[in-house]
């Protein structure tokens, strides 16, 4: 590790104002316990922010420091983006919750209006056209938009981020295409768009009109697009002006010769209520990065074994580590287990009574099966989504949806489970004296219980499975470096989450599987031996 | 097994009884009394409407029509499980549930009520021992042991909590005929150390004959008629085959019930 001096020296040296803020921190002077601690002086703060992040990136710090959320939705430049603000708050010493590939602009936005985070990068024509629906509005209208949110607009990164469309190189050369509205010719041409720029007012319906474009294109992940093109599978698909693929694939990005696309310069967005010193640590980041350097940026990020956060320290010039791959794995793990364990037992607590008071009542039985039905048709994003602006982000709605999905197996074969007990011995429960109550538990639920587990066992399986998508809405969980790795193309990135995720399914499977034996009835467990054993006598 | 004048509890009684299955009458204007402390046979054709009488006893079929008296009191359908717990009731097969030992099949009601262990243990050791079954048997499970020990499990269970009053739904008919004599001993023997109403719903009127003193003939879900079981064995050579036991190998006699029985509802008709 470099010494503390001299990482500051060169702080100093680069970012003014960072150091400056960083001799300024006035209310961290006052609140930071281990400052008091372990290094009574200026250094010993930037010694501390150095060490935690050259060793401890993301863990505890001063307890009572500040922590700064900071968002990105997911797509590489975003996790470039939130990384270089994470990286200059952390430089800076301040705690940084890394809330990194919130799934999509209005979820992310919803986060920020509601303090989940505190900031994120964002583009002026996203803000202005999708969020706030002020096209033409002029920067005093959107700021008072954004006042009156109690958000801010705390500075320009630089470049403009505009959508434009990329064409594949040799149709381009073919045709001799360089412009959008030739495209209007070319009515068989290929087009696929990522499903934002499909659906977003500003986006192909808007575009389409304004060319009169006659092609049909389809929905596709944006980073599988250049892929898809250098295929041949794909001749047009919508490309950003600083996508590191500008780079490297041979595509020919299209003239906007009729002035379709609005600016999409880069920003950071925060809440007002963002500490003066924050927002002052961020400063140096002003107008620092143009088109080419974020490209540059991207197409790094985007590289095999590279990070985001590699990335942007580079840029920094600061020094970072991430956590190991197998304690990242183990925490995801974790996390994972955790969020569906919770789900899993509040469903249990709450569709067992239930399914029980249900299987006394045939018609209310019926009524809530088709509403538990209706659940789980929604779409998992969806009801991720739907979740966010009344939950905020983080695990509270990803275990609510997690919940929901597992109501209806549990209640299905509870309900199954009870019912399919033999009329016969039912009818002798009764017959021989017992109450309604004591039927269930003495007779009826204890000749149901290897059904009911295999309802609780689906409902753990479909958990396991759904939970990765939990990332979207900050949950963390498996879900997190299978996004991240989507996005940024890293496969080693996506086994990482995706096979620890198929091992706790099959471990749930197995544990489920060893429970039916230990829990079932014991009828069921020597009886299957000794029917068995019959069946071979019988053969014999 | 004598009838008294007066109505000691056990006694059921049928008035004007009717019940109808999805439209169809089951049941027509049964009335009949049925002595307690006496065992009383149900006897007649599948469909006759012979398990739906006795269901009415335990509340398990509620009547239409009509009214039936139990312990001297009308059925109270609120309150069934107490009711039922004072009438053992045991069916074919048994209906032992398969998930509990046979111990705790048998001590199921007595648990249930609140009993000391140490109390259930002797009450199940004497019923176990009064059907001739090793103790050791308690702790198996049902499906570990023959069909004539589930029976017998099921009769204990049935008499666990000393029941004024015995409803035995074809209870034999799953038996093999030795075992079937075996279990029919151990009731008699049950009947003459305690006589309590017993009431024995069975096609077979060689059964009737040696368990019940009084037979109840069902046809078409009317009672056709009222026999005094010692009657009908006077009247028949049956009453010698079955009470020696000679019909067990079948032969030349084991027509004879059948036969008896086609005239009795030749007769009634």
């Amino acid at each position: 590790m470099k010494s503390a001096a001299g990482i500051s020296s060169r702080c100093r040296d680069l970012y003014p104002g960072l150091a400056e803020a960083l001799n300024n921190r006035s209310p961290l002077d006052r609140l930071s316990i281990s400052r008091r601690r372990l290094q009574p002086r200026r250094w010993g703060v930037i010694a501390l922010a150095c060490l935690l992040l050259s060793a401890l990136p993301g863990a505890a710090s001063a307890a009572d420091a500040p922590t700064i959320r900071v968002g990105s939705k997911p797509f590489t430049e975003g996790y470039v983006l939130a990384e270089l603000a994470a990286l200059q708050l952390e430089a800076a010493g301040f705690r940084v919750e890394r809330k990194l590939g919130l799934g999509g602009t209005l979820l992310i936005w919803e986060a920020l209006r509601k303090g989940e985070i505190d900031l994120y990068p964002e583009y002026t024509g996203t803000l202005s056209q999708a969020i706030l629906k002020l096209p033409d509005a002029a920067p005093g209208q959107i700021r008072a938009a954004l006042a009156g949110e109690d958000l801010r607009i705390l500075l320009p990164l630089g470049f403009n981020n505009s959508y434009a469309l990329a064409a594949r190189g040799p149709l381009a050369r073919r045709e001799n295409l360089s412009a959008v509205s030739q495209l209007a010719a070319l009515p068989d041409a290929r087009l696929g768009f990522s499903l934002e720029f499909l659906n977003r007012e500003d986006g192909w319906r808007a575009l389409s009109a304004h060319y009169q474009l006659p092609q049909q294109p389809v929905g596709l992940e944006h980073a599988l697009a250049y892929g898809a093109m250098a295929a041949g599978q794909l001749d047009v698909t919508d490309a950003y002006t600083t996508d590191g693929e500008l780079l490297s694939y041979d595509i020919e990005v299209l003239e906007d010769d009729r002035a379709f696309f609005p600016r999409y310069d880069a920003i950071l967005l925060a809440r007002a209520s963002l500490p003066q010193d924050a927002a002052a640590a961020l400063q140096p980041l002003r107008g620092r990065l143009d088109e080419r350097a974020m490209q540059r940026l991207n197409a790094q990020a985007a590289a095999p074994g590279a990070s985001p956060r590699q990335v942007a320290a580079e840029f920094l010039q600061l020094e970072t580590a991430e956590p190991p791959l197998a304690a990242a794995v183990l925490n995801n793990t974790l996390m994972h287990l955790q969020l569906t364990a919770i789900a899993l037992v509040l469903a249990c607590l709450f569709a067992l009574p239930l399914a029980v008071l249900l299987s006394q009542h045939g018609r209310a039985a019926g009524i809530a099966l088709y509403a538990a039905g209706l659940l789980q048709t929604i779409p998992s994003l969806a009801l991720l989504a739907i979740m966010v602006p009344f939950l905020g982000l983080g695990q509270a709605p990803a275990v609510l949806a997690l919940f929901l999905y597992s109501l209806l197996p549990i209640i299905r074969n509870t309900l199954t489970g009870i019912g399919a007990v033999d009329p016969l011995l039912r009818e002798m429960a009764a017959g021989m004296g017992l109450s309604v109550q004591e039927r269930l538990l003495r007779v009826e639920i204890p000749l149901a219980l290897p059904t009911i587990l295999a309802g609780i066992k689906t409902a753990a399986i479909i958990s396991i499975g759904t939970a990765t998508l939990a990332a979207f809405v900050g949950a963390g969980g498996l879900g997190e470096p299978i996004i991240t790795g989507l996005t940024l193309n890293d496969h080693r990135l996506i086994l990482s989450g995706a096979v620890p995720a198929a091992l706790l399914a099959i471990a749930a499977e197995l544990l489920f599987g060893w429970m039916e034996k230990s829990i079932a009835p014991p009828h069921l467990r020597p009886a299957l031996r000794a029917r068995e054993a019959a069946r071979m006598r019988g053969a014999v | 097994m004598a009838t008294t004048g007066q109505r000691p509890p056990g006694a059921v009684e049928f008035t004007d009884l009717g019940k109808d299955y999805a439209g169809v009458p089951a049941l027509e204007g049964v009335t009949a009394e049925l002595a307690a402390g006496a065992a009383t046979a149900i006897i007649g054709r599948s469909g006759s409407g012979k398990s739906t009488l006795l269901k009415c006893i335990n509340g398990l079929a509620q009547p239409d029509r009509g009214a039936v008296r139990v312990f001297g009191a009308p059925v109270d359908y609120g309150a069934l499980p107490a009711l039922r717990r004072r009438i053992g009731y045991l069916v074919q097969g048994g209906g032992l549930f398969p998930h509990l030992s046979a111990g705790d099949n048998i001590g199921l009601l007595a648990r249930l009520d609140g009993w000391p262990a140490a109390d259930i243990a002797r009450r199940r050791n004497e019923l176990l021992e009064m059907v001739q079954l090793p103790l050791e048997l308690a702790a198996r499970y049902p499906f570990e042991l023959s069909g004539g020990q589930q029976q017998r499990v099921a009769l204990c269970r049935a008499m666990m909590l000393d029941p004024g009053i015995l409803l035995l739904d074809e209870p034999f008919a799953a038996l093999d005929s030795l075992t079937r004599l075996e279990v029919h001993e151990q009731l008699l023997r049950l009947q003459e150390r305690r006589p309590r109403t017993l009431v024995l719903v069975t096609h077979d009127l060689r059964e009737a004959l040696k368990l019940a003193d009084e037979v109840l003939l069902l046809n078409g879900g009317r009672l056709v008629g009222r026999y005094a079981a010692a009657e009908l064995r006077a009247a028949s050579r049956v009453f010698a085959s079955a009470k020696e036991g000679g019909g067990v190998a079948g032969g030349a006699n084991g027509s004879e019930p059948e036969q008896l029985l086609a005239r009795l509802l030749e007769e009634a008709a």
